[in-house]
């Protein structure tokens, strides 16, 4: 069995019970963030795992990254990221996020979220559906030993 | 005069679900000036059109924006048709305006229920979207997508919806006028919803056409421009009822969106009625040569389609001018003089798709 790590350990034992989600469109075309959005309501209502949305990074440990990176987003991505308290999961939600998508030949889009942070996870999917970004986020909760 | 401080709005804010960067510049709590900073979502999406093919572009242009997905594809559609001069079935056209007006229904209760959680009414945004999941069923019934879906294509449309299927349609569609009824009796007699709205961000008629609104901020003011009523697609043969308000108030945008909701469900079922038999796509043979527009009525207002075509496979240039742009100055005008607590309402009164405007 692998050792357990410290952010391991941490992830598991608490965050994992109650993850605080931090959402932020990088260059997205809207269709992943409804999406993200559509989770928190009724119908996916993933407050039934805990998970809190929250404006605020200082409070977050997940942060959802959807659409590709550009040169003026980039560093805000990376201030999100840095002012998040560890330890803390990064989620690329969407094609774009992933990789740049569908809009990875544009002159503006330098690529997917891995240009700005490091991504623990990818969700794939035009748009990604709240089924498959719930599945995500859970998993990669799950994962960590 | 006051000290003036600069405050800093967004980019990453919790009640904008895009980004967009607003400087406040306020005098204690009064909004003096605000000047915005765009291009956190730009990417270049009308130059790409010269690395894909015109049919493949439907693609890109749906994705120009995911809430009003579909009606950008059909207004590139539209154009390239008729720079080819395609004469696209009518059966085809009909199932457009139907999915066309299902978007508006989806996009104007994704609305409210941002609108419902920017005044603190949680559980008005949640069942709003409750609601809105009955709309995406209904795509997703008909197209096999929930947002973007892909079903308009130059010449026509990709799915057809069978007798059958369309019964379901009407079905479901009865079940969210049920539901709309009840959200929208307490968006109209709220007290604190109201309370809220009324009297905020005036835009008088003749500020909204010096500055150029468009859709419902401008029907909210009085002018009344819709894009729909110049018979484009199906519209022809359906009689559009266009909503103005007069009093051009936080208020006054909130029903005429919600009066254009019940205006929606009334096209798509007599688009259901009327629909023609016959054949859903023609086939299309050349390529584009020429240029030409089209204009439509999305929810937010009216998008503006310019292509060209140089003979060969790629165009040569495509230009969208979005609503959310036009919108723009007016939000500027109405932020001046409203307190920083009002803000985030103001900027969710023209309904903005900061990635439309920037593209």
């Amino acid at each position: 069995m692998a050792a357990t790590t410290y952010k391991g350990l941490l992830m598991k034992k608490y965050i994992s019970k109650s993850p605080w989600i931090l959402h932020y469109d990088g260059s997205s075309c809207n269709g992943c963030d409804i999406e993200v959005l559509a989770c928190l309501t009724p119908l996916f209502d993933v407050e039934r795992f805990g998970a809190v949305n929250t404006g605020n990074p200082k409070h977050a440990d997940v942060l959802l990254v959807t659409g590709g990176i550009n040169a003026q987003n980039l560093p805000v991505v990376r201030q999100l990221y840095e002012q998040m308290p560890n330890p803390k999961l990064v989620i690329a939600i969407g094609a774009c996020a992933c990789t740049g998508g569908i809009f990875k030949d544009c002159y503006n889009i330098l690529g997917g979220a891995e240009e700005a942070v490091p991504v623990d996870y990818f969700v794939p999917g035009c748009a990604a559906r709240p089924e498959a970004i719930i599945d995500g986020v859970v998993k990669a909760l799950g994962a960590f030993k | 005069m006051g000290k003036r401080t600069v405050m800093p709005f967004g980019p990453q804010h919790p009640v904008l679900p895009e980004p967009i960067h607003l400087d406040l510049v306020l005098e204690d709590e009064i909004v003096k000036e605000a000047v915005p900073s765009i291009g956190f979502v730009h990417r270049g999406l009308e130059k790409l059109v010269e690395k894909k093919d015109f049919m493949e572009y439907v693609y890109v242009a749906e994705r120009i924006c995911g809430i009003c997905s579909f009606m950008h594809g059909m207004g590139y559609c539209m154009a390239v048709e008729q720079v080819m001069g395609i004469e696209v079935p009518k059966r085809a056209v009909f199932l457009r305006t139907v999915w066309a007006e299902l978007s508006r229904v989806h996009s104007h209760l994704l609305w409210m229920g941002l609108m419902a959680d920017a005044i603190g009414f949680e559980s008005l945004f949640m069942h709003s979207w409750r609601l809105r999941e009955y709309v995406l069923d209904m795509f997703d019934m008909t197209t096999g997508g929930r947002v973007i879906f892909s079903a308009c294509k130059i010449g026509g449309v990709r799915r057809d919806i069978d007798a059958e299927k369309m019964k379901r349609f009407l079905d479901a569609l009865g079940k969210v006028e049920d539901g709309l009824h009840e959200i929208a009796g307490t968006f109209a007699a709220d007290h604190s919803i109201s309370h809220r709205l009324t009297g905020l961000g005036v835009l008088t008629k003749a500020e909204a056409e010096d500055l150029g609104a468009l859709g419902p901020v401008a029907r909210a003011s009085g002018i009344g421009f819709d894009a729909r009523t110049h018979g484009y697609a199906a519209y022809g043969d359906l009689k559009v009822n266009v909503q103005t308000e007069q009093s051009g108030d936080c208020m006054a945008r909130a029903s005429v969106r919600i009066r254009e909701l019940y205006e929606a469900i009334r096209l798509i079922r007599l688009c259901a009625e009327i629909m023609p038999d016959g054949p859903t796509e023609t086939k299309v043979t050349g390529n584009p040569n020429g240029e030409s527009f089209a204009r439509l009525e999305q929810p937010r207002g009216e998008v503006l389609y310019y292509v060209k075509g140089g003979g060969g496979k790629f165009l040569e240039r495509m230009r969208c001018r979005t609503p959310t742009f036009a919108n723009l100055p007016a939000l500027l005008e109405m932020l001046k003089g409203a307190e920083l607590a009002d803000v985030p309402v103001l900027i969710l009164t023209i309904d903005p798709c900061i990635s439309c405007t920037e593209r």
